[in-house]
């Protein structure tokens, strides 16, 4: 690796963010109360923010280029993924010779060679291989992910990480996501504005064909393609499990497509459709990537030097007819499996049992509970229902709630009268 | 940096904590502990302790399928209920919705899959399909074929399969004691 400048101020020659602090050296109109203008906000944006930055790919190479070039210099990146030949038309940080090489080694490389005096320290793997101690050390978190199931997990886990007792442990969320034309861009306060988990049921369904067109009366190249996957590789492959992200799978996929295909005279199947319709992609376009990561790192921006009102909190784009974009503030959803729901403390004593507790959450005239169903983690404590479960639980009634949950534990608590759950934290006298 | 701790309000204060339980996990629970299963509906855990992977045995009271009992498999993966359970068939059964590697056509398994569903949707649609063989959506086109032409052939094929007889050449599954 090539020498990069610890010591930040060295490398900035003069005038180099001339144009960002325009806004950085004077209060104005729309700036807070807590704007510190000059060099402490630049202090604190050079030489203090931390910031991370999920995912480098379309999105997330916009997002590094465009943090590191306002004057974010303690950068991290994470990725799972390595280079395919296909990203190089907008993952500009990559060249051709770097083709399965980690994302986010080789972009957090290509900002450093490029920007002097911007660190960016890469992670080759899973967001969820992090822990809480991990993400607490950053100010902010931008994404720019392709998958529902990522988002979901660092939304929840941010929003876990707020602990009454210590203002930094909640850390703003940007999230920006693309879809051809479209996008969006959002602001996620855990714990104060709604949060990922809210607005799931915005999202578009995966188009599914019925399983009994793509059995018997299939009309399209995609129909044939599921076929291929859905029903066919299952019959063959059995157990084993197919691999979207290798070749010889889809290969397979593409070649049982096609044969179908030619079966019901239906043109079209090729090997990028196939690839598109298993993994679900749709075509990414640069310009899309391009906005919604200038927007994010804005947010980015303005969050950490205050220097004006942040986005409250959606922001999205479509493109597909000429450009047209939306702002509004999405609502916390008040049965929210992760951000809303209720949550309580409750001391009891050590001897309390089971089914001690569960009666004083019937009686109890806040809650009125009917039926709940009690687990901690994923242990179970006490299910109403099914049958089989109810049986295997009913043993735990007995004992002590001490024996199965520790001093300042969660319980999960569920229950047809509750919007979602409730969550209690016991402790014990 | 923006000082955003005084944007919680002073009433949030001691709510909205979280367990570490994942929302697929409590949505699970959830769904679970809500069953209201008829009698012709029992499940199985074979290890009580994963509440994701599970088994669902239906054993209809009337209609074509009486007497029957058909066990379908349901695994639930952490993206629930954004994805919908993947369900099959254990047994091999003669009927129009369900082919002979157990895939199962019943439109909230796909394309109407909704997050608001639950468990217990999913579960009625399954018993709804012994009561109600649809023929206009066949997965088992000879079985559909068989219930559009001739009701009552197609009865007598129902009786002979859930015997473990053979139907048109294909031997099907033994899911009758009587």
């Amino acid at each position: 690796m090539t020498t990069v400048n610890d010591d930040a101020t060295s490398s900035d020659w003069d005038g180099r963010y001339y144009h960002v602090d325009q806004v950085l050296n004077t209060p104005g109109p729309r700036t807070e109360d807590s704007f510190q203008a000059g060099d402490a906000v630049k202090d604190f944006l050079r030489n203090q923010c931390k910031i991370l930055v999920i995912g480098a790919g379309g999105l997330g190479c916009e997002i590094l280029a465009n943090l590191a070039l306002t004057g974010f210099k303690d950068i991290h990146v994470i990725d799972m993924d390595t280079i395919d030949i296909s990203n190089l038309n907008r993952q500009f940080l990559f060249r051709p010779k770097d083709v399965g090489n980690p994302k986010a080694l080789v972009a957090a490389e290509f900002i450093m060679q490029r920007v002097p005096g911007v660190k960016v320290t890469p992670y080759f793997g899973k967001i969820q291989d992090k822990d809480e101690d991990y993400y607490l050390q950053f100010n902010i978190i931008v994404c720019g992910l392709d998958s529902v199931e990522a988002r979901r997990w660092i939304n929840a886990t941010l929003v876990n990480m707020v602990d009454e007792e210590n203002p930094e442990s909640l850390k703003p969320l940007i999230d920006g996501g693309t879809e051809g034309f479209k996008g969006q861009a959002r602001v996620i306060l855990p714990t104060i504005s709604s949060c990922y988990e809210c607005s799931l049921d915005m999202l578009n369904k995966p188009t599914a064909f019925p399983i009994c067109t793509i059995a018997n009366t299939p009309r399209l190249p995609e129909h044939c393609i599921e076929w291929a996957s859905v029903l066919e590789w299952p019959r063959v492959h059995g157990e084993k499990k197919l691999d979207t992200d290798d070749p010889e799978h889809i290969g397979w996929l593409y070649n049982t497509a096609l044969t179908r295909a030619k079966e019901f005279k239906i043109e079209g199947v090729t090997w990028s459709l196939t690839q598109g319709v298993v993994k679900n992609i749709i075509p990414a376009i640069a310009s899309t990537n391009a906005i919604i990561a200038a927007s994010c790192c804005n947010e980015a921006f303005k969050i950490a030097t205050s220097s004006a009102a942040f986005l409250n909190n959606y922001f999205m784009l479509i493109g597909t007819e000429g450009v047209y974009s939306y702002t509004f503030e999405h609502e916390k959803r008040k049965e929210c499996p992760v951000c809303g729901g209720e949550s309580l403390d409750i001391t009891i004593s050590k001897e309390w049992t089971v089914e001690r507790l569960i009666e004083m959450l019937v009686e109890k005239q806040d809650i009125q509970i009917k039926k709940p169903s009690l687990s901690s983690g994923i242990k179970q404590i006490y299910f109403q229902a099914p049958p089989q479960l109810e049986q295997a639980t009913r043993p735990n009634l007995e004992k002590k709630v001490s024996e199965l949950v520790e001093d300042g534990g969660e319980v999960t608590v569920t229950s047809s009268t509750l919007p979602f759950n409730l969550s209690l934290r016991i402790k014990y006298t | 940096m923006i000082k955003i701790w005084s944007m919680k309000k002073s009433e949030d204060a001691a709510a909205k904590r979280k367990p570490k339980t994942s929302a697929a996990q409590i949505r699970v629970q959830k769904d679970l502990t809500e069953l209201e299963l008829p009698e012709t509906m029992k499940t199985n855990f074979p290890d009580a302790n994963d509440l994701l992977n599970f088994t669902l045995t239906i054993t209809p009271d009337e209609g074509m399928y009486k007497g029957g009992s058909f066990t379908f498999s349901f695994a639930i993966n952490t993206n629930y209920p954004h994805e919908p359970p993947k369900v099959k068939c254990i047994p091999k059964i003669y009927h129009p919705n369900v082919d002979l590697d157990g895939n199962v056509c019943l439109n909230i398994l796909r394309e109407d899959w909704k997050p608001v569903l639950n468990l217990n949707s999913v579960m009625v649609g399954l018993q709804y399909l012994f009561l109600e063989p649809n023929a206009d959506d066949p997965l088992n086109k000879e079985a559909a074929e068989e219930l559009r032409r001739n009701r009552e052939q197609f009865i007598y094929n129902v009786r002979q399969a859930m015997r473990g007889n053979s139907v048109k050449a294909i031997q099907y599954d033994r899911v009758s004691a009587l």
